[in-house]
């Protein structure tokens, strides 16, 4: 094949493109991009006699190699993991179910459902965390009432005072208090889904729970992917609910201590601890490298297999 | 127009503070606090009563939020804004303002020998050479009981740890009352009301606190584990449910009257007395055999410092040295029971549970709390680590022995003590 040397039409550059981004990305790097690189530069530091010196990466090796500083490490970033596992077997099955109802068309008050459900994630983390410490409180609470007016009362526990159960409880807090996004998300996917498809398969045959299965689940995995990764960031990232239900001790016995918590007790310091922005800023880092390798895990390794489906 | 009446306006109201520095014959102090819950103490009674005897001095009271108060003070110092006089926080806090130059040596106050050696400890550099905050008040550790209760029952006051737990034994199989109202769902009530409660008389006070500073004593000692042992016997007396019970839900299982006994701090005493309607008493942390000398937590909390870049240094050493008088004792106890002078001279109180408390004085030996002195400083943290030990303890998931080596071995991590 000969090329073909076309007269180079020179364009004039687009100045609009630029014009147009600059307010959000001026903003975005303002509020987002300058302070991140500034914590991973603040890691790189430590304060000695009241002077910051240049340490390398002696922080990170104190993080991890120290064998105080990497058991709290291991033991937020597991109970970090446990938050996000619970988030993705309760929260987001729940979501998708509570999506597939509501988008019955014989679902009378689907509107009331849908804003009564959603109305929690819009509540603050501080109402969220004292309401619960109330209902579930053993001495004034209405958890153990119920429990006892169906017999169970057997079952209560101070759940948010044992160290095997607070975690597991704080955790299905947050699900009751978020379910209503991935259960907003979906039902949008789920309406997206044109009326032919689902004709389409009401005439091969295909109808109710097989229906949700074989053609209304396939098309929204895509979602399903967005609101897991999404849930990710967001359990990785959490802070406030441990913080206005356990306090920055993430107490019992640091049962309840996720990054977020451990990042708050090291930067600001806490009662007698005096703060160290230096080992704060280093575990900052970890949270983002952390979030940084999962969403990348995601994008490359999930999203580009999925199979998108145009209609 | 407008925006020349608004140039005008600023002018003129920039002019009444022009005016005031030129007519100064008064000398005007500012007071930077955290206890804006004391504003009107201030304003109503301290402060008149020290203009009254000190005419050509005015003083004003500036407190901020607790919450905010360090990093606000901090940020006015250096900018060389802060008031004259600076309320000072126990310990490093301080130390650290007086170390970086802000807070003037005040070792030489008139006024001084009235506190003794552990009132001025918590504002002394560690060598005790300096001393920087005139002590203002401290707060006092041990047990306020539900008086009606105890009558009902036939208990007396409890002056032994046997007579301690044959009392919680006899409310517990009594049923009424539950028998100590605390939980260990904050933590720092296990620590704070717990194990700093009780300890002083395990660990002889001062002596102890002193040796375990200088390294001769360690938290493995028996002393030290003892009162671990002693909480750990305390899980059976509690509510049920404790290990989620915060210090809110104690203060009102108490007040309530549903709780008889209530392991405490002095600070509770102005609101147990508004929200009680039974009569209250106070008993100190019980000895171990009849006869023991008793030692209690004197905690010291609150003290005022002179700003060292203070225009009107003079005057405010004229106050300082009022506030260090038997006078500003007497009115500040009086006004705020349970925030006690720290004063050497003995004042006297009107609350009767606040006589009650600062009665141990004359019979037992005072300490601080142990591990606010210096132990604090490194990582991990002894304060917070007791907090979490003490709550383990009474949790029943951590036994006495392995939490205190746990703390030794987090305090020897760091801390090397002077030989």
């Amino acid at each position: 094949m000969a090329t073909i040397d076309e007269p180079r039409t020179r364009r004039p550059f687009r100045w609009h493109i630029a014009v147009f981004l600059a307010p959000a990305v001026l903003v975005y790097t303002a509020v987002m991009i300058l302070p991140l690189f500034g914590t991973l530069e603040l890691s790189l530091f430590r304060s000695a006699n009241g002077t910051r010196t240049f340490v390398g990466l002696e922080n990170f090796r104190t993080l991890f190699l120290d064998p105080r500083w990497s058991a709290t490490f291991w033991n937020a970033l597991w109970n970090n993991t446990w938050f996000f596992i619970i988030h993705m077997l309760v929260q987001n099955p729940i979501g998708i179910a509570l999506a597939a109802l509501l988008s019955s068309p014989r679902l009378r008050f689907s509107a009331f459902y849908r804003t009564a459900i959603f109305i929690p994630t819009i509540l603050s983390f501080v109402i969220v965390g004292f309401a619960w410490k109330l209902i579930l409180s053993p001495l004034w609470g209405v958890a153990p009432n119920i429990l006892d007016l169906v017999g169970l009362k057997s079952l209560f526990a101070p759940w948010l005072g044992k160290e095997e159960y607070a975690l597991t409880t704080l955790s299905l807090i947050s699900v009751w208090q978020f379910v209503g996004i991935p259960m907003m998300l979906i039902y949008a996917a789920l309406l997206s889904i044109p009326d032919e498809v689902i004709e389409a398969a009401e005439c091969d045959g295909i109808t109710g729970t097989a229906q949700f299965w074989k053609i209304q689940l396939p098309l929204i995995l895509p979602s399903i992917g967005i609101i897991s990764i999404l849930t990710f960031v967001a359990n990785f990232n959490a802070f406030d609910l441990i913080y206005s239900a356990q306090g920055a001790l993430a107490g019992p016995n640091f049962s309840t201590d996720i990054l977020g918590t451990f990042l708050y007790r090291t930067f600001f310091g806490f009662q007698l601890q005096i703060g160290d922005p230096y080992m704060g800023s280093a575990i900052a880092s970890m949270m983002f490298f952390i979030i940084l390798a999962g969403v990348c895990l995601y994008l490359f390794a999930v999203q580009t297999r999925l199979r998108r489906y145009q209609y | 127009m407008n925006g020349r009446i608004g140039f005008a306006l600023l002018v003129a109201s920039s002019m009444p503070g022009a005016i005031g520095i030129a007519a100064a014959q008064d000398k005007t102090l500012t007071i930077e606090s955290w206890r804006n819950d004391d504003l009107a103490i201030w304003q109503e009674k301290l402060i008149p009563a020290f203009e009254k005897a000190n005419p050509g001095i005015k003083v004003t009271f500036a407190p901020s939020a607790p919450t905010e108060y360090n990093a606000a003070l901090n940020a006015k110092l250096d900018a060389g804004a802060a008031g004259d006089l600076i309320t000072c926080r126990p310990f490093d806090a301080s130390l650290e303002l007086f170390n970086k130059g802000h807070l003037a040596d005040l070792s030489s106050l008139p006024g001084m020998e009235n506190f003794s050696d552990v009132a001025k400890s918590a504002w002394q550099t560690d060598d005790g050479k300096a001393t920087f905050c005139v002590p203002m008040a401290s707060v006092i550790h041990g047990f306020i009981y539900n008086a009606d209760a105890f009558q009902q029952l036939g208990i007396t006051v409890p002056a032994t740890e046997e007579e301690f737990f044959a009392a919680l034994e006899k409310i517990k199989a009594d049923g009424t009352y539950i028998p100590m109202a605390m939980g260990t769902k904050d933590l720092w009530e296990a620590a704070t009301m717990g194990y700093q409660n009780i300890g002083p008389n395990y660990w002889k006070g001062e002596e102890g606190r002193l040796a375990l500073l200088k390294g001769e004593q360690k938290l493995t000692d028996p002393q030290w584990v003892e009162p671990f042992a002693t909480l750990a016997k305390w899980k059976d007396y509690l509510g049920e449910g404790f290990e989620a019970q915060a210090y809110p839900d104690s203060q009102n299982l108490f007040t309530l009257g549903r709780a008889a006994i209530y392991p405490a701090g002095s600070w509770e005493i102005s609101v147990f007395n508004t929200q009680a309607q039974f009569k209250m008493g106070a008993f100190p942390p019980p000895v171990k055999a009849a006869g023991d000398t008793c030692y209690i937590s004197d905690h010291t909390d609150i003290a005022i410092g002179l700003n060292a870049k203070s225009a009107n240094a003079d005057a405010a050493k004229t106050f300082l040295t009022w506030v260090a008088s038997p006078e500003f004792a007497t009115i500040y106890a009086n006004a705020l029971p349970g925030f006690f002078s720290l004063s050497s001279t003995p004042v006297t109180m009107e609350d009767p549970l606040a006589q009650e408390f600062v009665s141990w004085r004359g019979k037992c030996q005072p300490t601080i709390r142990s591990t606010y002195q210096i132990l604090s400083r490194g990582t991990p943290n002894l304060e917070n680590e007791t907090w979490v030990a003490s709550a383990n303890v009474i949790n029943g998931t951590e036994t006495p022995e392995a939490a205190a080596k746990r703390l030794q071995d987090g305090l020897d991590s760091w801390y090397k003590p002077a030989k």
